[in-house]
C-alpha cells in the first residue's frame, strides 16, 4: 500500500510542476454547455472555447468542492450508466453489484448512501422507501452533464432541497440546440457487446417555434447479463458463468423548453422507465445461481419556471409528481398464497419556490420553500402486507440564505429548517420532527492572481429515517431519530491556461476534510437472523484528503492530449463504543487509498481514451480481520473512436475494451465483477 | 523536440502506476487462529475431548465458519475449516444453522448453501456433502440422521410445506423423506417418534401452531399436536417430555415455553415467559430469552433455569459474576455434561466476531474466546 501511495505523491509532484498533460473533464460553466458542444469533430474550436471558459469554471470559484463530467468528455468515457462515470470522481465509493442490471449506489466521503441526493434537471429523485437511488438505472444516453457537489451547490438561488443533503449529484439532460437555419436534429445510436447487450437509442430535438423546443429521448436496453467470473483462495480455483443478471429496460423521455416574451423560461419533462431484471444474488458455496426477479416502473412529470423581475429579483418555481412501482418475485419462498411476490407503490408530490433578491452589488439574499408529500403502499401476493402501516409523510423545507461577494472574498451562509410529519394506520408514527441546520461557505482569492483560490465550508445536515427504517414489518423502529452529519472542508484551487504554450490548460483542486456521523441508523439483530431492528447507534469519524488535477496539451501534428487524475485518502473509523471489537477500525467498504487516471488523445478523426481506476484494500465487514479482507482492484479500460461524415451525417464508431488485464474482483463481497469485456457503439447525428 | 521529451518524462508516473498494478497480494486460505484460554482439563475426569462451535455468518456473506475448543490442551481454534479443507470452493458456505456429532462424523447444516456438510469428527476433514435445499436442523437416531428443511419442494407455488429427510449415516445417502408442516425448525426424538416444530414463518400472520409427530418405523406423520404459533426449539428431557418454544408474533402474542408429554402426545404444561434458546442437561434446562418490544423500542435479555424433573422454575442463575451485562445478544447455549460448565455465545451485532464464554457451575466466568460471526451452535466431541 505504501508503495502505491508513493507513486501518487510522485505523480502530484509532477503535476504540481504544472506539466503533466491532460484535461478530460470539461471546464465550461454549466450555462455555456450547449454553446460549446456544437460538434465534436470541430475539436480545435471546442478546446479553445472550453479552455477559455475554464477560467471562470464553477469548479474554481465554487466554495464547495465540485467535480464535473460533461459533453464530449462524458461521451468518451467507457461508461454505460451514470454510475460508471461517477467512479472517476474523488471521494466516491460506488457500490456495484455487477453487470448491466446490478444495483449501483454511491457513498460520498463515507457519510453513507442515504446522504447523497440525486437531482435531474434541478429536481430531486426521491426514494422515501429506502433513501437510495440506483444510479445504474440512468443511462448516459440523454445526459449532458454530471456534477458532484460536496456539501451543497455553491449558490443561494436553488430549491430548499438543494440545501438538504450531505452531498448532491446534479444530472443535466441534453438541452436542445440547433445549428443556424436548422429546426430539427437528432441522434441514433446502437451499442452492443459483452453480456448480450443490445442498446438502441434515439434522441430527437425539434424547434416548434422560435421560442418553443421539444425533445424526445428513448432507448431500449437488453442484456442476458452473463459473464465469466473466477473465484479462488489459491488452492481451489473455480471459473463459472454469472446467471440471472438479465435485464430488459425501456426509457422514454419527452421535454418542452420555452422562452417566454418577458425573458422568463419554462420547461416540462415527462419520464417513463420500465424494466424487468433478474437479481443475480450472492455467489456462495454450493449456490451460484439465484432466481429472484424485480420489475420496476417509474413515471414522473416535472416542470420548472424561471423569471427575473428587473435586475434585483429572481424567482424559480418547480413541481413534480412521481409514481414508482416495484415488483419483487422470489420463487424460493413458498407462502400459503403461492410463491412470494411483493409489490410496492410509492408516490411523491413536490412543489418548490425559490427567490433571490439582490440588495446591492455585493449582497444577495435568498429564500426557498419546498413542500413534499410521500406515500408508500405494499402488498404481498396481492393482499395487504402483514402489519404494513401505509406511511404518509409531509415534509416542509425552508431555507434562508445570504451571499456576500467582494472582489477577493465571498461568503455564503444558509439555514435550513426541516419540518416532517408522518402518518400511519396502526402502531405509532414517528410523529413530528423539526430541525434547523446551518451551512457556511467561503471562497477567497488571497493574491492578485485570480487563478489561485482558497475555499472551505462547514455544514451540518441529517438524513431522515426512511419508511423502511421506521415502519418495515418486523424490522422498523418508529423510535428512530434522524442520522446527523457534520462536514468541515478546506481546499485550494489553482488554474492556469495559455493559448501560447503546449500546455494550454492546467487545473488542480485539493481538499482536506473532516466529517462526523452520529446517531447513525444501523440494523441490529433481534431474536434471530431474520429479525433485525433499526437503531440509532453508530458514530463515525472521517478524515480525508482529495486531489484532482486536469490538464490539456496541444501538441504538434494536431494532437490534443488530455489527462485527469484523482486521488482520495480516507480514514473513516468507527467510534461507536470503546468496548467494540472494531473500535477505531476502518468502516466497511472504505479503502484508505483510491484514485483514477484518465488519458485522452485526439488526432483529427481519431480519438483514443484510456482510464484506470484503483480501489485499495478494504474490509467487507466491520472487523478489520483476514476473514473480511477484500483485495484491491484496479481496472484498465481503453476505447478508440472514429468520427466521419457520411452523406452529410456525422457518423461515429467506438470500440471499448474494459478490464483489459482481465482482473477478477468483487466490489461487493460475493458479487463478482466481469472479466475483460467489450462494447461497440455506432451513432449518427441527423 | 522539447515537447516530446517532456511527454516521455511526464508519462513516466502513469507507467509506474501500471507497474504497481501487479502488486496484489496472493490469496491463500484463511488460517486458523489458536489461542490458549484455560489450563488443560484432566481427561481422566472429563472424557470429552472438545467441542465444535458453528458460527452462522450473515446471510450472503458466505462466512459460516467452524471453531473447535480442545479441552485436552485448553486451546481455542478459531476458523478451522478453511485450512483443513482448502480445496472446497467457497469454503464452508452461507449461514450455518445447526451442527451435530453422531459416531465419528460431524454433520454441519448450511442453510443457504443447501447442504449438510459431513466431516470426520477426529480430523475435521470433509468426507462429503448431502444436498438438501433450505435445510435447518439435524438430529440422530439409530444409525440415521434427520434433517428438517423449510420447503419439501422449492419453486412449487402449491407446496408451502416443509419436510424431514432421513440420511443413512453409513452410506451418507438420503433414504426417506416425509412432508411435515410449514417451515419446520428443530427436532427431538423420544422412543421411536420424531417431534418437529412447525413455524409457518413464510406466511405471517398465518403461522403454524403444531408439532408434527413422525413415526420413525413407517416414516409418516401420525399426529399434529396443537401448541401455539410460530414454534421454534424442541428439546427432550430424560423423563419422556419435550420442551417446545413458541416465538409468538413479535408484536402482541408473546413468546412462551410449552411441555409436551410424549406418552399422551399432548401439551401438559405452559410457562408464561419467553425462551429464545435452551439446553437440557440432566435435570436442568438452561435458558435465555432475548426479545424486542415495540412498546419501548428496546431489547431485554433474561437468563433462567428450570428443573425438568418436576417442571419448576429455579431461582438460581448460571451467570452470577455480572458477565451477563457484557453479553449483547445471547445466541447459543450448551452445557458440558461432565463438568456442568455452561457455554454461552454473544453474537453482538451479527456482523462482527462474537464471543464464547465458559462459566463454571457456580456461574463465574472461567474463560472466553473470540469466535467467528454469529456463534450459535455447539456439538461435543468424545
Amino acid at each position: 500500500m505504501r508503495q502505491f501511495y508513493k507513486y501518487f505523491i510522485l505523480l502530484f509532484i509532477v503535476t504540481g510542476a504544472g506539466q503533466f498533460p491532460g484535461n478530460l473533464f470539461a471546464q465550461t460553466h454549466p450555462a455555456d454547455s450547449s454553446k460549446t458542444k456544437k460538434d465534436t469533430v470541430k475539436t480545435h474550436s471546442l478546446k479553445e472555447v472550453s479552455v477559455r471558459a475554464g477560467r471562470i469554471s464553477s469548479r474554481n470559484t465554487s466554495a464547495t468542492p465540485v467535480q464535473v463530467l460533461k459533453g464530449a468528455e462524458l461521451e468518451k468515457l467507457n461508461s454505460l450508466s451514470v454510475a460508471d462515470a461517477i467512479r472517476f470522481f474523488s471521494g466516491v465509493q460506488l457500490k456495484d453489484y455487477g453487470g448491466v442490471g446490478g444495483l449501483k449506489t454511491i457513498n460520498v466521503r463515507s457519510l453513507g448512501t442515504n446522504h447523497v441526493a440525486v437531482f435531474y434537471d434541478g429536481v430531486e429523485f426521491g426514494n422515501a422507501q429506502n433513501g437510495q437511488v440506483d444510479l445504474g438505472k440512468f443511462s448516459l444516453d440523454n445526459i449532458e452533464e454530471i456534477a458532484l457537489y460536496n456539501g451543497q451547490k455553491s449558490t443561494i438561488f436553488q430549491p430548499a432541497k438543494g440545501f438538504a443533503a450531505g452531498s448532491s449529484i446534479y444530472l443535466v439532460a441534453k438541452q436542445p440546440y440547433f445549428e443556424p437555419g436548422s429546426n430539427s436534429n437528432g441522434k441514433v445510436s446502437l451499442k452492443t457487446g459483452s453480456f448480450g447487450l443490445l442498446n438502441p437509442s434515439l434522441l430527437w430535438q425539434y424547434k416548434l417555434t422560435d421560442n418553443l423546443y421539444g425533445t424526445i429521448s428513448t432507448e431500449l436496453t437488453h442484456a442476458n447479463g452473463r459473464y465469466k467470473f473466477r473465484s479462488t483462495n489459491g488452492v481451489y480455483d473455480t471459473t463459472a458463468v454469472r446467471h440471472n443478471g438479465d435485464i430488459d429496460a425501456q426509457r422514454v423521455e419527452a421535454g418542452l423548453y420555452a422562452k417566454l416574451k418577458d425573458s422568463s423560461s419554462w420547461n416540462a419533462k415527462a419520464y417513463l422507465y420500465n424494466s424487468n431484471r433478474g437479481l443475480p444474488g450472492a455467489v456462495v458455496n454450493n449456490k451460484f445461481d439465484n432466481k429472484q426477479r424485480q420489475k420496476d416502473r417509474d413515471i414522473f412529470v416535472q416542470s420548472a419556471y424561471n423569471k427575473n423581475f428587473g435586475k434585483s429579483y429572481s424567482l424559480m418555481l418547480s413541481a413534480k409528481y412521481s409514481n414508482d412501482h416495484t415488483h419483487y418475485f422470489d420463487p424460493e419462498i413458498t407462502t400459503l398464497r403461492g410463491l412470494l411476490e411483493n409489490k410496492y407503490d410509492e408516490q411523491e408530490l413536490y412543489f418548490s419556490a425559490a427567490g433571490k433578491y439582490r440588495i446591492n452589488s455585493f449582497w444577495d439574499v435568498g429564500l426557498s420553500t419546498d413542500y413534499q408529500f410521500n406515500t408508500l403502499n405494499a402488498t404481498e401476493n396481492d393482499s395487504a402486507q402483514y402489519r404494513f402501516v401505509h406511511p404518509r409523510r409531509n415534509t416542509v423545507l425552508t431555507a434562508a440564505a445570504t451571499d456576500l461577494h467582494f472582489k477577493h472574498f465571498s461568503v455564503q451562509a444558509s439555514l435550513l429548517g426541516t419540518f416532517v410529519k408522518d402518518l400511519v394506520d396502526t402502531l405509532s408514527a414517528a410523529g413530528k420532527k423539526s430541525k434547523l441546520t446551518p451551512a457556511l461557505l467561503f471562497s477567497w482569492q488571497p493574491s492578485a492572481d485570480p487563478d489561485f483560490r482558497v475555499r472551505g465550508f462547514y455544514k451540518s445536515i441529517f438524513r431522515l429515517p426512511t419508511f423502511n427504517d421506521l415502519y418495515y414489518t418486523f424490522i422498523g423502529n418508529s423510535f428512530l431519530r434522524p442520522e446527523l452529519t457534520k462536514q468541515y472542508d478546506l481546499g485550494i484551487t489553482y488554474t492556469k491556461s495559455s493559448d501560447k504554450r503546449s500546455l494550454v490548460y492546467f487545473a488542480i483542486q485539493t481538499d482536506a476534510y473532516y466529517n462526523q456521523v452520529s446517531d447513525k441508523i444501523v440494523a441490529v439483530p433481534g431474536t434471530n437472523l431474520a429479525r433485525w431492528t433499526m437503531y440509532n447507534l453508530g458514530k463515525v469519524q472521517i478524515r480525508g484528503l482529495e486531489v484532482n488535477a486536469q490538464t490539456t496539451w496541444k501538441l504538434p501534428a494536431d494532437i490534443y492530449l488530455n489527462t485527469g487524475i484523482s486521488y482520495t485518502y480516507q480514514k473513516a473509523i468507527d467510534v461507536t463504543d470503546k468496548t467494540d471489537f472494531n473500535y477505531r477500525q476502518q468502516i466497511p467498504y472504505t479503502p484508505v487509498n483510491s484514485g483514477s487516471v484518465l488519458i485522452g488523445a485526439e488526432w483529427r478523426k481519431l480519438a483514443f481514451n484510456y482510464s484506470y481506476i484503483y480501489t485499495g484494500e478494504r474490509y467487507d465487514s466491520k472487523a478489520n480481520i483476514p476473514e473480511n479482507y477484500v483485495q484491491p482492484w484496479y481496472t484498465h479500460d481503453i476505447s478508440f473512436s472514429y468520427t466521419t461524415r457520411y452523406n452529410k451525417h456525422k457518423l461515429k464508431l467506438t470500440a471499448e475494451v474494459n478490464n483489459i488485464f482481465n482482473q477478477d474482483y468483487d466490489v461487493i463481497l460475493n458479487f463478482p465483477m466481469p472479466k475483460r469485456n467489450y462494447r461497440f457503439t455506432i451513432s449518427s447525428g441527423f | 523536440m522539447k515537447n516530446i521529451k517532456h511527454q516521455i518524462f511526464y508519462l513516466l508516473p502513469a507507467c509506474l502506476l501500471l507497474v504497481y498494478s501487479s502488486c496484489r497480494k496472493d490469496v491463500s486460505p484463511i488460517k486458523e487462529v489458536v489461542t490458549p484460554v484455560t489450563p488443560p482439563t484432566d481427561t481422566t475426569v472429563d472424557p470429552i475431548k472438545g467441542f465444535y462451535l458453528l458460527n452462522e455468518g450473515n446471510m450472503g456473506s458466505n462466512k459460516a465458519s467452524l471453531d473447535y475448543f480442545d479441552y485436552t490442551k485448553g486451546q481455542y481454534h478459531k476458523n478451522i475449516y478453511g485450512e483443513l479443507n482448502p480445496e472446497i470452493t467457497k469454503s464452508l458456505g452461507d449461514v450455518g444453522n445447526d451442527i451435530g456429532i453422531y459416531g465419528n462424523k460431524v454433520y454441519v447444516v448450511i442453510n443457504v448453501s443447501n447442504k449438510v456438510e459431513v466431516l470426520n469428527a477426529k480430523t475435521g476433514k470433509r468426507i462429503t456433502q448431502v444436498d438438501i435445499a433450505n435445510c435447518r436442523y439435524v438430529t440422530f437416531h439409530n444409525g440415521k440422521a434427520y434433517v428438517s428443511a423449510y420447503l419439501g419442494v422449492v419453486g412449487d407455488p402449491k407446496a408451502p410445506n416443509g419436510a424431514v429427510d432421513e440420511i443413512d449415516t453409513t452410506t451418507l445417502q438420503i433414504t426417506r423423506k416425509v412432508t411435515v408442516g410449514r417451515q419446520p425448525e428443530e427436532m427431538a426424538i423420544v422412543g421411536e417418534k420424531l417431534y418437529v416444530a412447525n413455524s409457518g414463518g413464510y406466511s405471517p400472520p398465518n403461522y403454524e401452531r403444531t408439532v408434527s409427530v413422525i413415526d420413525l418405523a413407517s416414516f409418516t406423520e401420525i399426529k399434529k399436536i396443537d401448541v401455539a404459533i410460530n414454534l421454534d426449539r424442541v428439546k427432550a428431557d430424560k423423563y419422556g417430555d419435550i420442551y417446545v418454544t413458541s416465538r409468538g408474533d413479535y408484536y402482541d402474542i408473546p413468546s412462551k415455553l410449552f411441555v409436551i408429554d410424549t406418552k399422551t402426545d399432548a401439551v401438559k404444561k405452559e410457562f408464561d415467559f419467553g425462551v429464545s434458546n435452551l439446553w437440557i442437561d440432566d435435570d436442568i434446562a438452561y435458558m435465555y430469552s432475548y426479545q424486542f418490544s415495540y412498546k419501548t423500542g428496546k431489547n431485554t435479555t433474561t437468563y433462567s433455569m428450570l428443573n425438568v424433573k418436576d417442571e419448576t422454575v429455579l431461582n438460581t442463575k448460571f451467570i452470577t459474576d455480572g458477565t451477563d451485562a457484557l453479553i449483547k445478544v445471547p445466541y447459543g447455549i450448551a452445557v458440558n455434561p461432565v463438568t456442568k460448565e455452561v457455554l454461552v455465545t454473544d453474537a453482538k451485532d451479527y456482523v462482527t466476531p462474537g464471543v464464547v464464554y465458559d462459566f463454571d457451575p457456580s456461574g463465574k466466568k472461567k474463560w472466553q474466546a473470540i469466535t467467528g460471526d454469529i456463534p450459535g451452535h455447539f456439538a461435543f466431541a468424545y
